[in-house]
């Protein structure tokens, strides 16, 4: 079936490599990444280290048979020598520094892998042969359960999106393609017991404490704290309990217990334990100095998906306490009990850790999506930022409902992603900032930037929705796209980042002047208008395709774009439910031992394609029955769209001074 | 009045001061201040990061006051940077929390600090908040006011508090009274450090815009600064320079120190 899927993948390469062959095509990602340990942030060593390194050449095991193979190299090739200057600029807003771990191994493997034919085609080969084995016990597992499950075809076509694909798995179809997955079909339990999952995400992320003083008895509160799908918790290495997603110190204390004993068991042994699966729960644990964090999922995610949240989580209390004051307390004390310097930050965790468990295409995709803007548009506001940077400025950045408008930056320091969302978080997740109404000023360490020290952060919020501009039916629109957030969406946040902590009024006047430019020039309307526009609906990017949504992941710029969920994507559990078949293609693309660049999964109530390039990673769903050939059609007109948006959709440079 | 409606005030000449909050975390700082911008108050506010910046107009018989308001957070990390905040103040709001002993050592702790580092001149007002919670309750031996439990979560940050460290303080126990500091000790305190002194409820809104008229009549003449030169002084780096200014300039000279407001001293409980 290999063979079957290969005429396909060669029509993909050859229409997309006549869309790549004009000279003012988009730079490959390739470049850029060859162009950050010269150029780019020479200055700034964290990023240096977090750097991944050069992509090899892709592994000839999918173009092995194209026609258009040389054609493809050569246009790199081209490109490099046409635009020769792009090598020594800094070409992004955004350093590539990628803070997925995964990224690392993955790119790692990749420059493992000879690009030799026989032994590609034989890693692959073993893949199948261990797929197709794991694949039927899969199947009889769920077996009993699947062939049990009524309500599928009851349900909106949304909610049942994953509906089709633990049934699919037994019939030739699924069988072919499941040799292009991985693992395991991760989400099929989710379905299985789709409506208990359905109800149990609506209470996911209900407290535990509110109740406490009411008639629940412990044992009611046990049972609720055991029905989260999802938990956090984190403890020193002596094993105090530092923060708990769900549930009190008592509640958990016996659990805290178990998960130190396990953890320093291996740990003792020299042998540190990673992780373990019980049933359809997934247990990952990392270690970071002193501490200990664990992941418990019943939502299908995978080990590195995990891990990465656990990384966030962790990146959240070195951006409370610095890097060196942690080591330094633990060094002091072991059995330092790092809740009192962490007081009032738990809502910042919470806001992460609800995030992770919706599932946030940001985080799957560790990039940021931006708010488009025509290009002279976004030059304006650009410019005037740079008119009205005041001395003590490192970083300005304009951000509209967790979609980047605009970035000022000094020309040696980047700005990283996962800094970013942690700026994102406290703005737009948790309402401590903005529930105060007035402008903020608050220390804070980006530990990608630099984890040993605070920077400052002057925050502004303004309300937009007094717009001339807001218009009716597109509304619903904006205000779809975090559900459980207690953020309006139409708050437009300016955030200005100095090193100087005295800087508050000096960043303040700025903040005055910047306005009071984006009113004159109408760049304040712009921006507003693009608010309350939305995302734009699917039909309207790629219409006449059978697509319901893609996310498109720029991997050059660390930025994604995606259409809007509606109107087949509605209400917490569906959106949880597409995002958990984005998380498993996107797990495919990147598992450490993926080879594969394109994934196709059909099911009966939805079809999926995953297509990774040097240049973008790219998701796409459409509704069942599409075909192959159709999915494909659709991913074009993906890429080709953003081609002729490239420079709405994202951010490419920024303001740098 | 302390109302959020600004009336006109064309003709009264007008002064910014620089008021700063300080605390011990959960107390109702955040909410005091809400309620004195917004005349608003949100249950299970969440803690505050870093400090907030907010202003608010109180209109006196003679002249407007422009409050510059620090809002701090009280965590014990924070505590480093609060000299940043109460260095050229005016003014400032040291808020324990009336069923809370803890709070009033922390508040003792606050006064201390500000004597000793802050501008000399500076108006400290000790404010008990949360009176809500301890209606009819006059100190730790007082019976138990029977509504308490329920009302808990409705007040400010306490509920937040409990949400946010469980182990933490509860602050109304399920024994005994509700109330942990009396008015009279309080009161006594206040005296001997010669502070203003409240007892509020951002709850309830009981006192809030008192608390910030007590503070706009006792800040002495000689501090205030004209308008929007001054606000501008006061934001810059130095306050003497900015004192200075506003003793030049010629302001109208009335309630000079409003030893008065000393007679209202809250305590409506």
């Amino acid at each position: 079936m290999q063979d079957d899927l290969k005429p396909t993948l060669g029509e993909q390469d050859r229409s997309l490599s006549l869309t790549k062959s004009p000279p003012e095509a988009p730079r490959t990602d390739h470049d850029e990444l060859r162009s950050i340990p010269g150029d780019t942030v020479p200055s700034v060593e964290v990023s240096r280290e977090l750097t991944p390194p050069p992509l090899p050449p892709r592994p000839r095991l999918e173009v092995q048979g194209r026609p258009a193979t040389s054609s493809g190299s050569s246009l790199r090739l081209s490109k490099r020598t046409s635009r020769p200057q792009l090598l020594s600029q800094p070409t992004t807003a955004l350093s590539l520094t990628d803070v997925h771990p995964q990224g690392r191994l993955e790119s790692g493997s990749l420059q493992s892998s000879p690009a030799s034919r026989p032994v590609s085609r034989k890693q692959s080969a073993s893949h199948l042969g261990r797929f197709a084995g794991s694949s039927e016990s899969g199947g009889d597992d769920s077996a009993s359960l699947r062939s049990y499950a009524p309500t599928l075809d009851a349900r909106l076509d949304g909610e049942s999106l994953l509906g089709g694909l633990v049934e699919t798995e037994e019939t030739p179809a699924w069988r072919a393609l499941s040799a292009q997955i991985e693992r395991d079909d991760p989400f099929g339990n989710i379905e299985t017991v789709d409506n208990e999952f359905s109800s149990q995400l609506e209470h996911e992320f209900d407290s535990l404490e509110t109740g406490e003083n009411d008639l629940r008895t412990e044992d009611d509160l046990l049972e609720l704290w055991k029905a989260k799908l999802k938990h956090f918790f984190i403890l020193s290495a002596s094993g105090k309990p530092i923060y708990s997603r769900h549930g009190d110190d008592h509640l958990i204390s016996h659990y805290i217990g178990v998960a130190q004993t396990i953890i320093s068991f291996y740990q003792g042994a020299d042998d540190p334990l990673k992780s373990f699966t019980a049933g359809d729960t997934t247990f990952v644990m990392v270690a970071k100095g002193p501490l200990n964090l664990v992941a418990v999922s019943r939502l299908g995610e995978s080990e590195p998906q995990l891990r990465t949240q656990l990384e966030s989580l962790y990146m959240q209390i070195l951006s409370t306490l610095t890097l060196p004051s942690i080591e330094k307390m633990f060094s002091k004390r072991p059995s330092t009990d790092l809740r009192r310097p962490l007081e009032g930050t738990d809502v910042l965790l919470d806001g992460l850790a609800d995030g992770f468990t919706r599932g946030s295409p940001s985080t799957l995709l560790s990039a940021l999506e931006c708010l488009r803007l025509r290009k002279t548009h976004r030059r304006t506001i650009n410019e005037t930022l740079l008119k009205v940077r005041s001395p003590n400025l490192l970083y300005g950045l304009i951000v509209a409902a967790g979609r980047l408008v605009s970035v000022v930056r000094p020309k040696k320091h980047s700005l990283h992603p996962g800094d970013l969302h942690l700026i994102f978080n406290m703005l737009f997740e948790a309402g401590s900032v903005k529930a105060s109404d007035g402008e903020n000023w608050v220390p804070l360490c980006l530990p990608v930037f630099n984890n040993t020290g605070y920077l400052y952060m002057y925050v502004s919020f303004f309300s937009t929705s007094s717009s001339p501009s807001s218009n009716n039916d597109t509304t619903s629109q904006t205000g779809s796209e975090r559900p459980a957030s207690k953020v309006k969406d139409d708050e437009l946040a300016i955030v200005l980042i100095s090193a100087n902590r005295e800087s508050f009024y000096e960043l303040r006047k700025m903040r005055d002047d910047l306005v009071l430019q984006l009113e004159k020039n109408q760049s304040m309307s712009l921006i507003k208008t693009a608010i309350h526009a939305g995302h734009q609906p699917c039909t309207d990017i790629v219409p006449g395709t059978p697509l319901r949504h893609f996310l498109y992941k720029s991997r050059g710029n660390v930025q994604f774009t995606m259409p809007s969920f509606e109107p087949h994507f509605h209400g917490l559990v569906a959106k949880r439910k597409l995002m958990s078949l984005y998380a498993s293609l996107h797990e495919n693309l990147h598992s450490r031992t993926a080879k594969t660049k394109v994934v196709h999964v059909v099911g009966k109530e939805a079809t999926a394609l995953a297509w990774e390039t040097p240049l973008f990673e790219l998701f796409c769903v459409a509704g069942p029955g599409a075909t192959r050939s159709q999915l494909a059609a659709g991913a074009n007109r993906v890429v080709q769209w953003v081609r002729r948006e490239e420079e709405r959709v994202f951010i490419i440079g920024g303001a740098v001074f | 009045m302390a109302d959020s409606t600004q009336a006109a005030a064309a003709p009264k000449p007008s002064s910014s001061v620089k008021l700063v909050l300080l605390g011990e975390a959960a107390v109702g700082k955040s909410s005091l201040v809400l309620r004195f911008v917004n005349n608003d108050f949100q249950p299970n506010k969440e803690p505050t990061i870093g400090a907030a910046f907010l202003t608010q107009k109180t209109h006196l018989p003679t002249r407007t006051i422009k409050f510059e308001i620090w809002d701090t957070a009280g965590q014990e990390r924070f505590a480093s940077l609060a000299p940043m905040y109460y260095r050229n103040a005016q003014a400032a709001l040291v808020v324990y929390d009336v069923t809370r002993a803890s709070s009033l050592g922390k508040a003792r702790h606050w006064v201390a600090e500000l004597q000793r580092q802050a501008s000399p001149g500076i108006v400290v007002c000790l404010v008990g908040n949360k009176v809500d919670l301890a209606e009819g309750d006059d100190g730790p031996d007082a019976e138990e006011e029977e509504g308490a439990d329920g009302e808990e979560d409705g007040q400010g940050e306490a509920a937040a508090a409990a949400a946010v460290k469980p182990a933490a303080v509860k602050p109304a126990a399920d024994e005994g009274a509700v109330r942990k500091v009396s008015t009279k000790e309080a009161k006594a305190y206040a005296e001997e450090e010669g502070l203003l002194f409240f007892e509020t409820s951002a709850k309830s809104g009981l006192n809030v815009s008192e608390v910030f008229t007590a503070i706009a009549n006792a800040i002495p003449e000689a501090s205030l600064k004209g308008g929007r030169a001054g606000a501008n002084a006061a934001a810059g780096a130095g306050t003497q320079a900015a004192i200075m200014a506003g003793a030049d300039s010629s302001k109208v000279n009335l309630n000079a120190k409003a030893g008065g407001d000393k007679g209202q001293e809250g305590c409506a409980c």
